[in-house]
């Protein structure tokens, strides 16, 4: 039931959270099917009775016991089995060839990307507001931040959120499994234009973003391959590869 | 307490002693009964407020941008001829939660029950510090005017959510609001003063006013509940207020405690308010609890299963209520590991829950139960709060919190615990103790209407709202339509909002019931529903001072169907011939 409302999912870490919603969507939908129906049985079974007496008995250790150890080991091994996606999505960010930095502002996002160099803060940056666009199949990075007060990055179909706090700048990635154009919303209220503040995701196949990247870097020549990029991150650390860790 | 008699008291100061005048029995009172039902009167004016403005929000959620009937008088530029702007709206979530639980839920469950029944169920015949007590409901009545009030200065009400997260809360100009946010903030400083007073002396009147043989152990869980409640509330009010008088001096003296241009830091806020805003959840659902474990075993005709456990579990969930905070953070920005931590911390409060939720079903079991309108309500608290319980599971789990934070599935969340949990209990309560309260019975045919209109249509309004929230629809947006992922979930919307304006109808129900039985209902005896507690030794209504004799305690609250008497109850004051116990 729970997959007629998710929205589809297009990200590669998007299935290991809604791997995990489903196993605690049957956890939970067991534990309170079980819990209502002894709930109503007891109440039709121990419906008042002229002349019939209560059980007098104040409890029962071994089932107090009981009822204590199993919801415990339940949830630690449920918090257990959530350890790994979350570091894959929070932590342990992948290495990308393709970083874009989003400002958010009251009530637009600025996304800036880097131009041919892969540089930020370089003449061949180029700022496009509300317009995401991405090859597919790669990871993209994120250097999200804020100029005014907190926003929340949200794009439903690739399950991430996160929000971008002024003063600082948080890293996500994501790597998108399907071509398409998503909604951003903000998800964090951020004042009286919160509603309706909306960027696109536009996901792109190889050739697509190809072509877009030369529409509007005209004549600009990009590395043929990663070869130059990875060389230059084995140098030393520069803005772009930090991780949050 | 004379000596410190009000001012107020002065100009007829001679006619004391027996006969206390109208201002000294009515408003400065200082009979912990009278205080309590002030706080019951003072909340449930403010619901119809908090509740006001819910209305106004569903009906611009599922019909975006039309005249919200019946809206027509707010005067511009709050509403514009009954049309909704943003800015209204952003007002509306911020003041509907800020009333409902700053106003509505504390003051009913601590303020009024707190007040009524500590004295009466541990026998003492008041507070231990009734004048004390007196200035805390009085030091309530300003906050709540204050808070009202804001609506009507420039800029309108606080809009920032009942979060308030900084800098939109801290820097007028990045929401428009000026001295709305500073009342606001203003306004939870002085009633933080109020709880603060309140809860010093429920501490100080559990531990040394208890009668004669009432042992820790053979409190009823009601008081146990109100007692660790006031713990937390004296433990984290301060900390709210902390953070309220640096959000005060950043927006009024320069400060920039919150702002990182000024080498602040925004997430301080947050950590601040959460340290203080989840004891306070526990402080909002633990009464509730209580009132729920008081009233099964009476109509169960049953003593409480596990009564120790039920005990532990309150001191678990208040100890464990403190290291949790962080889960209400996982998307913030704040350090990543330390999500994991919270999530495990947040995982194992499940397990008193579960405790206690097992154990009113061991209540029921083998029972003789009767359906009466307060042992309804608190079933309808079992089964409702189970689905808040068990929803919080989702996110606490960080993973499937990055897709469902501040979606709708934490407003479903939120409100299967406070509603279905906190407003369930506290309709049961009404309902249980008005007899001795106000002497009357409320009428238990129109009782029964208002419970199945309640939880039926309550239901129906708000479990749609998971649905929602695991379609991603946010939480706080003004109009869903502006959406395309939304689109088809929209009927949902609408579906919602004609629930809960049918939901809101059958209140109308409970206020006619509570007023008619209020003067006409059927006269209460002195142990209408044959309960084993003390405050039903009391006459009805109890008098200045309580119980006739001090009551002397010999055995536990649930000595219900006991072998060693003939009737069904055992209340904890009867002696029996040999029994062992009594005085310690």
């Amino acid at each position: 039931m729970l997959d007629w409302w998710l929205p589809e999912n297009v990200s590669t870490y998007g299935a290991d959270i809604d791997s995990l919603f489903h196993l605690i969507y049957w956890i939970t939908m067991i534990t309170w099917v079980g819990v209502q129906v002894v709930m109503i049985a007891f109440l039709v079974m121990y419906r008042h009775r002229d002349g019939r007496r209560a059980t007098y008995t104040h409890g029962n250790t071994t089932l107090e016991i009981v009822w204590t150890i199993i919801p415990t080991l339940i949830v630690v091994w449920l918090g257990i089995q959530s350890v790994e996606t979350w570091n894959k999505i929070k932590i342990d960010l992948p290495e990308s060839d393709y970083h874009i930095q989003v400002t958010a502002k009251q009530f637009n996002w600025e996304m800036l990307y880097p131009g041919p160099d892969g540089e930020f803060e370089t003449d061949d940056d180029k700022m496009i507001e509300n317009d995401l666009r991405v090859p597919v199949d790669t990871p993209i990075r994120l250097r999200l931040t804020s100029r005014d007060v907190i926003h929340s990055f949200f794009v439903p179909q690739l399950r991430l959120k996160q929000d971008m706090l002024p003063g600082r700048t948080i890293e996500a990635w994501f790597q998108a499994t399907k071509p398409g154009r998503y909604e951003i919303p903000c998800a964090e209220l951020c004042g009286f234009g919160h509603s309706g503040m909306l960027g696109h995701l536009t996901v792109y196949t190889p050739e697509e973003y190809d072509a877009w990247r030369q529409e509007q870097w005209a004549g600009a020549v990009w590395p043929a391959n990663d070869a130059t990029r990875k060389a230059r991150r084995e140098e030393g650390p520069h803005d772009g590869a930090r991780t949050n860790g | 307490m004379t000596a410190h008699a009000p001012t107020a008291d002065a100009a007829h100061g001679h006619a004391e002693h027996h006969e206390l005048g109208f201002l000294r029995t009515y408003v400065f009172s200082t009979d912990h009964k009278m205080i309590g039902k002030q706080f019951l009167f003072l909340s449930l004016f403010m619901m119809i407020i908090g509740g006001g403005l819910a209305l106004m929000m569903r009906w611009q959620l599922a019909w975006p941008e039309t005249q919200i009937p019946g809206t027509r008088w707010i005067p511009e530029p709050l509403m514009y001829d009954g049309f909704m702007p943003p800015e209204f709206y952003n007002a509306a979530v911020t003041m509907h939660a800020t009333i409902m639980v700053f106003f509505v839920v504390m003051p009913l469950l601590v303020g009024c029950f707190g007040n009524f029944l500590i004295p009466l169920m541990i026998g003492a015949g008041d507070m231990a510090f009734p004048l004390l007590n007196m200035l805390s409901f009085w030091v309530s009545v300003p906050a709540g005017i204050m808070m009202l009030s804001s609506f009507m200065v420039e800029g309108g009400a606080a809009a920032a959510g009942w979060t308030s997260y900084a800098p939109l809360s801290t820097v007028p100009n990045y929401s428009g609001v000026y001295m709305g946010q500073n009342f606001w903030a203003m306004s939870l400083i002085v009633l933080g003063v109020s709880s603060l007073m309140g809860s010093i002396n429920y501490i100080t009147t559990v531990i040394n006013m208890r009668a004669p043989g009432l042992t820790w152990f053979r409190l009823p869980l009601v008081i146990w509940a109100l007692f660790i409640t006031a713990i937390l509330l004296l433990l984290a009010l301060p900390v709210l207020t902390a953070g309220l008088a640096m959000m005060l001096f950043d927006r009024m003296a320069g400060t920039a405690f919150f702002l990182p241009e000024g080498g602040g830091e925004p997430l301080l806020w947050q950590h601040v308010f959460w340290f203080f805003g989840h004891p306070e959840v526990y402080i909002m659902i633990l009464p509730a609890m209580g009132i729920a474990s008081e009233i099964m075993p009476v109509f169960a005709r049953k003593p409480i299963f596990g009564y120790h456990a039920m005990a532990f579990s309150i001191m678990a969930i208040a100890f464990l209520g403190w290291i949790v905070w962080g889960h209400h953070m996982f998307q913030s920005g704040m350090n990543f590991t330390l999500g994991t931590s919270f999530m495990i911390t947040t995982m194992v409060i499940a397990v008193p829950s579960a405790i206690k939720t097992f154990n009113w079903l061991g209540t029921i079991w083998g029972g003789n139960i009767r359906f009466t309108v307060p042992m309804l309500f608190s079933l309808g608290f079992v089964a409702l709060f189970v689905i808040g319980g068990l929803s919080g599971i989702y996110m606490a789990n960080t993973p499937i919190d990055i897709f469902i934070h501040d979606t709708y599935f934490i407003v479903a969340h939120i409100h299967y615990v406070l509603f279905g949990g906190s407003i369930m209990a506290m309709f049961g309560a009404v309902t249980y103790w008005f007899p001795k309260m106000f002497g009357r019975m409320m009428n238990p045919v129109l009782g029964q209407i208002h419970f199945w209109g309640t939880f039926i249509f309550y239901n129906l309004g708000f479990f749609p709202m998971h649905i929602l929230g695991i379609g991603g629809h946010m939480r706080r947006i003004y109009n869903p339509t502006q959406y395309e992922f939304l689109e088809p979930m929209q009927w949902w919307n609408v579906f919602i909002t004609q629930s809960i304006l049918i939901m809101a109808a059958f209140q109308l129900v409970f206020v006619v019931n509570f007023f008619w039985s209020l003067f006409a209902g059927t006269k209460a005896e002195r142990n209408p529903w044959k309960a084993n507690t003390l405050e039903w030794d009391a006459p009805t209504p109890p008098p200045h001072g309580n119980f006739l004799t001090p009551p002397v305690v010999y055995r536990g609250p649930y000595e219900y169907s006991s072998p060693e008497v003939p009737e069904d109850y055992l209340p904890q004051s009867r002696k029996l011939a040999g029994a062992t116990g009594g005085a310690h």
